[in-house]
Order: C-alpha cells, then structure tokens, then sequence
C-alpha cells in the first residue's frame, strides 16, 4: 500500500478536528474534535509502525498509550465540564470568559457583543 | 526511486488501497458531518462512524489488536461517555443554531490551509513510499503483547497510575460539590460562593 493514503487521511481528520476545535461552541463538542484529532494521530502512528517494520513496535505501542491517555482526558474534559455547567448554567465555550483580560471594567454584555475576537483576547 | 515506482505500479492501485480509499472517504465524510452538523447528538453518533472507519483502517494495516482496542474503548465507552455528556448538560434535542461559533470562518481558513500545507509536504515527501503488508501479520495480538511486555512494561505501568490518578481525579472532581452543596445546605443555604469547600476545578 502507497504510505501516501494513511498519510493524508490522517491529515485530513486532523484538519476536520483542528476546524472542529476552533469552530464549535458546546464544550463537549470540543472534546469530540480532540477526540478525531488524537484518532489522526493514531492512525499515523500505526501507519509508520507497519511501514518501518519496527521489532520493537513503538509505533502500536505509543497508539494504546495515547487510546489511554484520550481515555484518560476525556474522563477528566468531562467531569470538569459537568462542574461548569452545573455552576454557570452552561457549557458553552464563549460564555465562560472568568480568565479574559479585561480591558477596564467593561459590562459583561458589552464584551459578548464582540465575539469574534475573543480568541486572541483570551490567549493574552 | 524509479526502481520502487516501477516495482509496484504507479497509479494502479491494489486491493487493500481501493478499500482502504472507500472506508477512508466514509471516515472523513463522518468527521466533517460531526463537526459541522447542527444536531448535538447526531454529532455524536456520526462520531460513532468516524472511529469505527478508523478501526477498520487498523484492520487493513494489519494492526488488529488496536482495532479490537479502537472498537472497545472508542466506540464502546467513550462515545457513551460523550452522549452521557450531552445529556447532563441538557443539549438540546433538535437543530441547535448557536452550535458554532463567530469565528467558524477564521476557522475555516486555518483548517484549509494547514490541510493544504501538509498534504503537500506530506505527499512530497512520500511519494516513492509502499507498506509492504505481505509476510507475518505486524500488529496481531500476541506481537503487540509481546512487545508491550518485554520492551514497554515500564511505561505501561506508568500508565496505569496515570488512569488511577485520572480516575481518583474524575471522583474528586464530581464529589466535592455535592458535598460541599450539603455543608452549605446546612450551614447557609444559597451562598454561592463558600471558598473553603470550592474544588479546584472550579472558577476561583
């Protein structure tokens, strides 16, 4: 099989999960686009494993640590999430905006108005 | 370069990449209709069908305890995890129009351009590359488990304090503020903010 194919399939669910994580709004559909991130990343893990014919197989090994630790994460995603929403009322990513720099004292309704730069204001 | 080309065919492909192409258009069709769809718990059953594509990718790069592992705890728990999730949140049922973002055209942007970045670089660089998937099986159970016990016991050990601590770290996590509503219950009802019972998952 051309290496090519597993190559790029996992670039393309890469990609869907990365669109995934920036675009969506609902928390646990972020964990979802993690999710497909993580599977792409499997994927060429295996891949390069069976190309390389490794005696050791790191490759399949490094995959059922990272199925492990993805387990592990969205166990932890998930509880953390369930904790916001029963104290805010809401999962929604945009809303939960306690750790943004705040420029002055701006009222809450002024700063969800402009939303689409919220990005770069909760990086700072 | 020329020699391998010409050893296994360029551009006519085998058996194993046509299915392989098949199930991996299926899976990427899945994985868009999950992170575009309106619907909440669609997106999570539609990601049922991505993760199950991927097991049987697995399945034809003859990996297939992973795939056996990939149906088990993908497929298995974690969507039921997720659709648990959904539900304690109170998702909506139906269409839902705030499922995205403001920003799902900049986002747009940057998946099209890392995906047309790295098929490029990927595609470049492994032109003239063939798995050879004949002779012994590289990924059946008793290769991965002998590899995973001679060579990678430490790590598996770690591993699994890391899922006991992940686990203890889930208990704490959803615990602590059921308790810590009852001691406020008791002491003074409707104080929201008791800052010695707070978690530390929580917001201060």
């Amino acid at each position: 099989m051309h290496l090519a194919y597993p190559a790029v399939l996992s670039v393309l669910l890469f990609c869907t999960g990365l669109y995934g994580v920036l675009a969506r709004r609902n928390a646990i559909l972020v964990l979802m686009s993690v999710e497909l991130m993580l599977n792409a990343v499997n994927l060429n893990l295996v891949a390069f494993d069976v190309w390389l014919r490794d005696t050791l197989h790191a490759g399949q090994a490094l995959t059922l640590f990272t199925i492990t630790v993805a387990a592990a994460e969205i166990g932890i995603g998930l509880a953390i999430v369930l904790l916001v929403y029963r104290n805010r009322g809401s999962s929604d990513i945009d809303r939960l905006r306690d750790l943004a720099e705040q420029a002055g004292e701006a009222d809450p309704a002024d700063r969800d108005a402009q939303q689409p730069d919220t990005k770069a204001e909760a990086t700072a | 370069m020329t020699l391998a080309a010409a050893s296994h065919g360029f551009l006519s492909p085998t058996g194993v990449e046509i299915a392989f192409l098949l199930v991996g258009i299926v899976t990427l069709g899945a994985a868009v209709v999950t992170v575009t769809t309106k619907q909440l718990v669609h997106s999570a059953l539609w990601l049922v069908v991505a993760l199950g594509g991927i097991a049987v990718e697995y399945l034809l790069l003859t990996a297939e305890f992973i795939a056996w592992v990939q149906v088990l705890i993908y497929v298995g728990s974690v969507v039921v995890l997720l659709l648990f999730g959904l539900m304690l949140t109170k998702a909506p049922i139906g269409r839902s129009p705030d499922a995205d973002s403001g920003n799902r055209w900049a986002a747009l942007v940057v998946a099209a351009g890392s995906a047309a970045a790295l098929v490029w670089v990927v595609v470049d660089a492994f032109r003239a590359t063939w798995i050879d998937l004949d002779g012994p099986v590289q990924g059946s159970t008793q290769e991965s488990g002998r590899s995973l016990f001679q060579y990678w016991v430490l790590p598996f050990e770690a591993l699994s304090v890391l899922l006991l601590a992940a686990l203890v770290g889930a208990i704490v996590l959803s615990r602590k503020h059921g308790a810590a509503a009852a001691e406020r219950g008791a002491v003074a009802p409707s104080t929201p903010t008791g800052p010695a019972a707070h978690a530390p998952g929580e917001d201060r």
